[in-house]
């Protein structure tokens, strides 16, 4: 790939000549340096695409990084909160990773590549905190997110359309796993996962080849088979939402941005208590992480559901109408599919415990004219979206 | 007496062995696991050639603090270990200056200057006094603190404010945080005067007069002085090892020499023991090291136990040596214009202006050597005859500045480095050259193999603000206690640093037996 140009302010992914032309409203936003669409025609129709037939992300951005040489598995054990000892060749794995205090810094996934080593994906620069965490450890941290380019296929139809663009291999890809396979004489390696919460793939490429990926998968909806549709940043962040899925730097500071004291959070109050191993060796943030958990917590990001038909953007939350002030939306959207509003918010426990009742202010603009609302709000354990089809193997086809 | 516990001490150095009879006397069961021959690290004695014996490393040292001579019982040979001496600084013309605790004389002074060093001394030592409540107890955390904190900076405050009276108070605050080349430009118009203070500011540090701080350093130095003017031990500094030792032996303390320690052993998140190189394990309660911090942390311990920004920070402490060692072993006594025999056996520095002392640093910062290196030479085999075979010498040459970091590195400028020391000499001593015998030049690359300092650095860590008080070494290991529980540092990689003065041991165990108490 030819390096970039530093006049630009903002580089180009190896896809955006085609992203470019089908972008019908050359709306961008920057994204890890990076011009990203945040939308190519409409919101709607870009939803949709993820939601009932098939969408193309252009993921390049996406920091990434190499891992290898013979402590990678000491290095990688030592920066994230959980056990992937047991992760194999071919897999992904969600982790996180936390500073001293035990505060999270980033999230994102594993590769285990086999004997290529391992791929940290984050969504945010890392190089700089792999570089510090690896000081002692015989290994090589290389970032690669300029020399890899990715697409995530998502959306109920992606198997049948990667499928009809000559991927093969696909059929018996379980969740989080890994398969190289070749398109037209180049390699593809595909992983069964997304940010989504429904049935996709990710792709990744040589730059070089990316163009050529992009036009197999965009030839199956030429030739009249299935609809594909490019989406950005917004779809995204709705399905995401749906999904249960947490950004950090929106739903939450992370602890290399937060100035204030408290102003970083935990694993435990992200509700990413799960990746949170304590039998493994020692990991960065273990001793701080100990303590705090042997303490009530003091405060949870839940996804929350609201009542009504106004999503609850930037609204505080109470512990009643007209209640004690316990908590602040983080993200909201209105779910189209589901035809419920969605939050990512922060509650403040009590003793440990989640509020009895919590009840969001909203405000909202009618004409110009600003209206206030109250709504009753319910936390969700689980996922807002989470079809049966997201898991199936082999997948559906159509 | 009932048993406190079993701890480990890594590393015989002076600090290690006070730290051990502290423990000792409360009832710990204490080792001491030294790696070389001898205890003492850079407090021993070395024979470097046939019949010749040396401070392999710190020559001279300020009696050791009351508090621990009496404590320790380290009696009348503890508190004054050997022969008192002035600071000689030499003059090409033979106009040298004798520069006591309180008065300098020499020809050409003038009486002006004379008084100003005298009021500066008094000045700066109170300034040191006032810092005493800092040295002598563990730094005060800044957040979260307990009340022997509070009690510190209370004492500080009190010292600072009432000790030092408002005015004095005020110029302490002016000059504390400032270079001591603009300091000595106020105080004094001497050249040669100037440049012997300016020395002692900076010896042992990668500073020279101009770097900020550098009065710091000079009062950390100054310290020393309020317990007495500087000694030359009898039988070298390893006498002075050896006279800790034998209180730590007399206290129940095991000493084990030539037990290299390959690793300090963690489980679940505490210090267990330790392995040696020769695989032999042996568990501890707790163990304490003497070691400098990236020693201890990074090699010892390991990253893999560490939080990253915890090792990170301990990696990135500044522990680049700057002063090369030398030792000669002379026929005869050297000849200096104008000094007598008595003269010779005193503390001799080269160090003729300010901006000698400037340019030799500038070297160091570019990863050079000096052209024209600052000296401090002692000829101990003058008090102590022992030292050398009859009617011959030996001398004892520290020379910055030599960063451990040379450009062309030390494997082919070593000799050059010695050849350039001689010639310095024999400017002031003709016919040095061939008085030598024998000679030995240990650079800090040398200082870091020998005694096992990380860096060859004298304190195990610059001693600048930025490594001082509750940043030494690192901030999160500032208070003797490590995030490894039941690991601790004694050594002059903490509070309040290098030089012979057994502190940090002494402050270690301090914290070691009030932490044991609950407080």
């Amino acid at each position: 790939m030819e390096k970039h140009d530093f006049r630009e302010v903002l580089q180009r992914s190896p896809f955006f000549p085609r992203a470019d032309a089908l972008s019908q409203v050359k709306v961008w936003s920057p994204w890890n340096g990076y011009q990203t669409a945040r939308i190519y025609d409409t919101l709607a129709s870009e939803y949709f695409a993820i939601r009932s037939s098939c969408s193309v992300f252009d993921m390049t951005p996406m920091g990434k990084y190499r891992i290898t040489g013979p402590d990678a598995i000491r290095f990688l054990t030592r920066l994230v909160t959980r056990d992937i000892s047991k992760l194999k060749p071919g897999r992904v794995t969600y982790v996180v990773w936390c500073n001293d205090e035990g505060q999270v810094l980033d999230d994102g996934t594993i590769f285990h590549l086999g004997d290529d080593g391992y791929r940290l994906c984050a969504q945010h620069n890392q190089l700089d905190w792999l570089l510090i965490s690896a000081l002692g450890m015989d290994v090589t941290i290389e970032e690669e997110t300029h020399e890899v380019a990715a697409l995530s296929v998502q959306g109920p139809t992606s198997y049948s359309v990667l499928e009809a663009a000559g991927i093969d291999g696909l059929q018996e890809l379980k969740p989080f796993d890994i398969v190289n396979t070749f398109l037209d004489g180049f390699d593809v390696m595909v992983s069964r996962t997304g940010f989504t919460g429904d049935l996709g793939y990710e792709l990744w490429v040589d730059p070089n080849d990316a163009l050529a990926l992009w036009d197999a998968i965009f030839g199956v909806k030429a030739r009249g088979l299935y609809d594909v549709r490019p989406i950005g940043l917004e779809a995204l962040e709705m399905v995401r939402i749906e999904a249960g899925f947490i950004v950090p730097g929106d739903d939450f500071n992370t602890a290399e941005t937060a100035v204030r004291a408290d102003r970083s959070r935990s694993p435990f109050e992200l509700g990413l208590g799960w990746v949170v191993n304590f039998d493994k060796p020692y990991f960065t943030g273990k001793r701080a992480l100990l303590e705090e958990h042997a303490r009530p917590i003091k405060r949870r990001l839940v996804k929350l559901s609201t009542e009504g038909n106004k999503p609850p953007h930037d609204s505080f939350l109470y512990d009643g109408k007209n209640g004690q002030r316990i908590g602040t939306i983080k993200t909201a959207i209105w779910s189209p599919i589901l035809k419920s509003n969605l939050a990512m918010a922060e509650v403040e426990y009590i003793k440990g415990k989640r509020p009895a009742e919590i009840w969001a202010q909203i405000y909202y603009q009618k004409e110009l004219e600003w209206k206030v609302v109250w709504e009753r709000c319910e936390i969700s354990g689980k996922p807002f979206w989470n079809p049966p089809r997201r898991n199936a193997t082999p997948p559906e086809p159509f | 007496m009932t048993r406190s516990g079993s701890a480990i001490i890594i590393g015989a150095g002076h600090n290690g062995l006070v730290c051990a009879t502290y423990l000792a006397k409360a009832g710990y069961a204490v080792q001491i696991l030294e790696a070389r021959e001898v205890v003492g690290g850079g407090a021993s004695t070395r024979e470097f050639a046939e019949g010749f014996r040396v401070s392999g490393l710190a020559h001279v040292l300020h009696p050791l603090n009351p508090k621990i001579v009496k404590e320790l019982g380290l009696g009348a040979k503890g508190a004054k270990p050997g022969t008192a001496i002035d600071t000689i600084s030499l003059d090409r013309d033979g106009r040298h200056l004798t520069l006591s605790t309180d008065s300098v004389s020499g020809a050409g002074l003038s009486d002006a200057d004379a008084q100003a060093y005298s009021a500066f001394k008094r000045e700066f030592r109170r300034y040191a006094k006032a810092l005493e409540p800092m040295t002598m107890n563990k730094p005060p955390r800044l957040k979260d603190m307990d009340n022997t904190d509070k009690l510190t900076l209370a004492k500080l405050g009190w010292k600072l404010r009432f000790g030092l009276g408002k005015i004095s108070m005020r110029e302490f605050l002016r000059v504390g945080g400032s270079n001591i080349y603009d300091v000595l430009n106020e105080f004094f118009e001497d050249q040669r005067l100037k440049g012997a203070i300016a020395a002692d500011a900076v010896i042992g540090h990668h500073m020279g007069p101009r770097t900020p701080t550098s009065v710091l350093t000079y009062l950390q130095r100054l310290r020393g002085e309020l317990y007495g003017a500087e000694i030359l031990p009898s039988g070298g500094m390893g006498e002075v090892a050896n006279i800790l030792a034998g209180v730590a032996e007399r206290a129940g303390v095991k000493i084990r020499t030539e037990a290299p320690v390959q690793r300090i052993v963690v489980t679940d998140h505490k210090a267990t023991g330790v392995q040696l190189q020769s695989g032999e394990s042996i568990e501890a309660d707790i163990v304490i090291s003497n070691a400098d911090a990236k020693a201890t942390f990074l090699h010892l311990v390991g990253t893999e136990y560490l939080d990253a920004m915890f090792a990170h920070r301990v990696h990135k402490t500044r522990t680049e040596g700057t002063v090369a060692k030398l030792h000669f072993a002379l026929k005869d006594l050297p000849r200096i214009e104008g000094l007598s025999e008595a003269q010779l056996g005193q503390r001799l520095l080269v160090a003729p202006d300010m901006r000698y002392v400037e340019h030799a640093f500038n070297h160091a910062k570019y990863g050079r050597y000096s052209d024209a290196p600052v000296l401090e030479i002692t000829i101990p085999s003058l008090a102590d005859t022992s030292l050398a075979p009859a009617g011959q010498h030996v001398m004892s040459v520290s020379a910055s500045f030599a960063p451990y970091s040379l450009k062309e590195g030390w494997d082919k400028s070593t000799g050059d480095f010695a050849d350039k020391v001689v010639a310095l000499i024999a400017d002031y001593a003709p016919g040095f050259a061939a008085q030598i015998i024998a000679r030995e030049i240990l650079t800090p690359v040398d200082i870091e193999r020998e005694y096992k300092v990380t860096g060859g650095h004298w304190h195990h860590g610059e001693m600048s603000i930025g490594q001082s008080f509750m940043m030494r070494p690192v901030h999160g290991a500032a208070q003797y206690d490590t995030p490894i529980e039941g690991l601790f540092l004694c050594g002059a990689a903490a509070h309040p640093g290098g030089g012979i003065t057994g502190i940090p041991g002494h402050n270690a165990a301090k914290r070691i037996l009030a932490m044991k108490a609950g407080r």
